[in-house]
């Protein structure tokens, strides 16, 4: 009896709720830790990059109009459907991150468990940092939470799970739409991610992900004038790239969650930051009579 | 309607005492600047020269935050949040005995009416200032550090920079709250408008805050940049144009250095169908025309629904035709004096471009004096959005009308700008209303009323207007550092 012959994945990018390949017909081949090749991953242009802003703006009205409660169990069911996808998301995070079957299992877990976390904070943030402001007049005077927009994420390189959920989540989770470039040397656990994303009622365009070359998409995301905000977290290890970033971003006011000097330990308990990073405050007054 | 004939009923200058020059408020004491250099503040009412201002230079930014860094190590933070605060209350307190003083002298300096400084900014001054008293000690509970961390951390040296506009109620917006979470500031009022200021280091001095915790450098862009940029400094405020704001954002690029910016915008007042014409008469004319304009939140974009243009039309110009400008001290004025020559000069060159790109110009009948720097009410209807005059914020008191039928319309058109800053509504329907408020993309929404401030309410941009907010508990988290294991 011969054995079977595997069918290999193409992986693709993630754009508008579809798997296209780059326009620019470019690929690259992954390793894992020990440098044996794992697959080749789409090689992401700027021009993916402006079709990915493209796809997030166009869904940002429906995902930000959505309830704060749809918004939970949409985020909700993300972790279920990578609970049945747990044992690839191990091996993938194990091959990449070179890390023992345990480790990689705690990462995973953690990651599943951070969306947990997330979906729950959709109907509350709301009450958390909105208030009723006591105006010294007649007037009814309270701040809501809103959406930023589109945010370009660039998610950290080393930690390929736990850290890309850590920045995707609380960006989506106000209601905003995210365009992210994923890990360049390990991507595989980002395109895994976003077929869970592909499966669980996340409508497409609120999430895109783009693997490749970080130096490729990124000044185009920041220099973009229709991407509200950025956060920087894949940048770590690289000040001076990062400073350009900035500086390209302070074009049209976008709100940037800076570089850390090196990559924080994702599996720490997440503040609310990354969440109010990427929210406006609201301020509606209306007068009080008969 | 014809104007009633009132008597002028000119506000005494007496109260004021302007000195023929001043120097700069560095660690408690008035100083020379180091390059001696000076200019001059006028009276846009008048073009009397006012005093000599001194012109900080390098050396002067630095000496200032030197002792603004002194105070923040050796006193500022060592204090405890409820002598912070009592000293803040001291100010307040101070701001209201010497309020007529002060609102004299605001309307001298920047040609707002007497009517305004003294009923609008300077009881908001106070009100700023006790509001964020009462937060120094109970900053803890305002819900900006993490679960896990105790209170949360000031951010040590401000430097702030404030426009001509609201020169004291800026000062206030950027230094109660920065005060009272912790840091210590250098503040760098606008050129044209720096007497109250150096009243309000005074103050300081009188409500005996330990020296360095507040320091005033006068001085115009060059200063600004200087302290913005100067490498001891940790945090940085402004408040004024979106084009100095970007440049704000480069220079903090690659720093640890924290930015909040207040910037321009270019509101849209709509006015639906249903509105309380009179009502609403009254809320585009304080919209645009309250403080000669001169408001970044400013309703300069009128929307009105078409079936209503006529009789809105007719109404404001009937209303607008009332409106007295002049002496800003006269208690019966409306509407004072443009800022500076420069300001009349930008709002003439936008008026001419809204004329040149086919826009119709209506303006105020109205005798303005020969003296002084002067510009009638004024509205521009058959405005597209493609004009120049709808785009552009103008700072000034000119109008711009535009129509909408939907109120999908109605919410593109005021969307439809890299700014958002604010956006009023008018319609006696509740629904609506809460609807329009959730699809303006705009920092502050008011709803049957317009430029209403209070120092609990959250004030801020949304897009190119800004980020940050100023006043309430959301005003603290500008001045504080937000823990952030992750």
């Amino acid at each position: 009896m011969t054995e079977r012959l595997a069918v290999k994945k193409t992986y693709k990018l993630y754009i508008g709720g579809k798997f296209p390949r780059s326009e620019s017909g470019r690929s690259y081949p992954v390793a894992d830790a020990q440098g044996e090749f794992l697959a080749n991953a789409a090689w992401a242009s700027r021009k993916d990059a402006r079709d990915a802003v493209a796809a997030a703006r166009k869904a940002f009205p429906g995902w930000s109009g959505a309830t704060a409660y749809n918004r939970g169990q949409v985020l909700y069911r993300v972790a279920e459907v990578m609970e049945g996808r747990r044992a690839q998301f191990v091996d993938e995070v194990a091959a990449g991150e070179g890390l023992s079957r345990s480790k990689a299992e705690r990462a995973v877990d953690e990651s599943i468990d951070r969306w947990v976390w997330y979906a729950g904070w959709s109907d509350k943030i709301a009450q958390v940092v909105g208030s009723s402001n006591p105006v010294a007049g007649p007037y009814f005077d309270f701040s809501v939470p809103e959406p930023t927009g589109v945010v370009a994420v660039l998610a950290p390189q080393s930690s390929s799970l736990l850290g890309l959920v850590s920045v995707v989540a609380p960006v989506l989770v106000g209601g905003n739409t995210a365009v992210v470039t994923s890990s360049y040397e390990r991507p595989l656990p980002a395109i895994t991610l976003s077929e869970v994303l592909a499966t669980s009622d996340v409508p497409g365009g609120v999430v895109n992900i783009l693997t490749g070359r970080v130096g490729d998409t990124a000044p185009s995301l920041a220099a973009h004038m229709d991407v509200n905000a950025i956060d920087l977290a894949g940048a770590a290890h690289d000040h001076g790239n990062a400073t350009q970033l900035e500086l390209a971003a302070a074009e049209n006011l976008k709100r940037v969650i800076r570089a850390p000097e090196a990559e924080p330990d994702w599996a720490a308990q997440p503040g609310l930051n990354r969440i109010t990073s990427f929210l406006e405050t609201k301020t509606v007054w209306h007068p009080v009579g008969t | 309607m014809a104007k009633f004939e009132y008597a002028p009923a000119p506000e005494s200058r007496a109260i004021v005492d302007i000195k023929s020059s001043y120097g700069l408020f560095i660690d408690g004491e008035f100083a020379d600047p180091a390059g001696g250099g000076a200019f001059k503040s006028v009276n846009p009412a008048t073009e009397e020269v006012l005093a000599d201002i001194a012109e900080a230079a390098e050396a002067d930014v630095d000496r200032a935050v030197a002792a603004a860094r002194k105070a923040y190590t050796q006193t500022w933070s060592r204090l405890s949040g409820r002598d912070r605060g009592k000293y803040l209350f001291r100010i307040a307190r101070l701001v209201q005995e010497r309020s007529r003083e002060l609102a004299v002298l605001e309307s001298i300096d920047n040609g707002k009416p007497i009517r305004e400084s003294r009923d609008v900014d300077i009881p908001l001054v106070a009100a700023h200032f006790f509001y964020y008293a009462g937060w120094a000690d109970k900053l803890e509970y305002a819900g900006l550090s993490g679960a896990s961390s105790g209170s949360p951390r000031p951010f040590g040296v401000a430097a702030q920079v404030i426009p001509w506009n609201f020169p004291l109620l800026m000062l206030a917006w950027k230094i109660a709250p920065a005060l009272a979470t912790g840091n210590t500031v250098v503040l760098k009022p606008a050129e044209t408008t720096s007497l109250t200021a150096l009243l309000f280091a005074e103050i300081c001095q009188q409500a005996e805050l330990p020296p360095g915790v507040v320091n005033i450098i006068t001085g115009a862009g060059e200063t600004g940049r200087l302290l913005v940029e100067h490498p001891d400094v940790d945090k940085v405020a402004f408040t004024g144009s979106t084009e100095v704001g970007k440049a704000i954002a480069r220079s903090v690029a690659g720093t640890t250095k924290k930015a909040t910016l207040e910037l321009g915008g270019k509101a849209a007042n709509i006015i639906f169908d249903d509105a309380p014409v009179d009502q609403a008469i009254e809320g585009i004319v304080n919209g645009i025309f309250f403080n000669q304009g001169h408001v970044c939140c400013a309703g300069s974009r009128l929307l009105v629904q078409e079936s209503v243009y006529d009789d809105v039309l007719t109404s404001l110009k009937r209303r607008l035709g009332t409106l007295r400008v002049g002496d800003p001290l006269d208690k019966n004025t409306d509407v004072g004096a443009i800022n500076s020559a420069e300001q009349l000069a930008r709002i003439r060159e936008l008026s001419d471009v809204g004329e040149a790109e086919g826009a119709e110009r209506w303006s105020s009948p109205c005798d303005l004096p020969d003296r002084g720097f002067w510009f009638a009410p004024t509205v521009f209807t058959s405005v597209t959005q493609a004009h120049r005059i709808a785009r552009e914020e103008i700072f000034g008191p000119v109008l711009s009308v535009l129509t909408f039928r939907t109120p999908a319309e109605a919410v593109e058109k005021a969307n439809n700008t890299p700014y958002g800053l604010s956006a009023g509504v008018w319609t006696d329907k509740g629904s609506r209303i809460l609807w329009m408020s959730q699809q303006l993309r705009a920092g502050v929404v008011w709803a049957n009323t317009f430029n209403r401030f209070d120092p609990t309410s959250p004030f801020g941009g949304y897009k190119e207007s800004g980020y940050g907010r100023e006043g309430g508990r959301h005003g603290l988290a500008a001045y504080l550092r937000t823990e952030d294991p992750a």
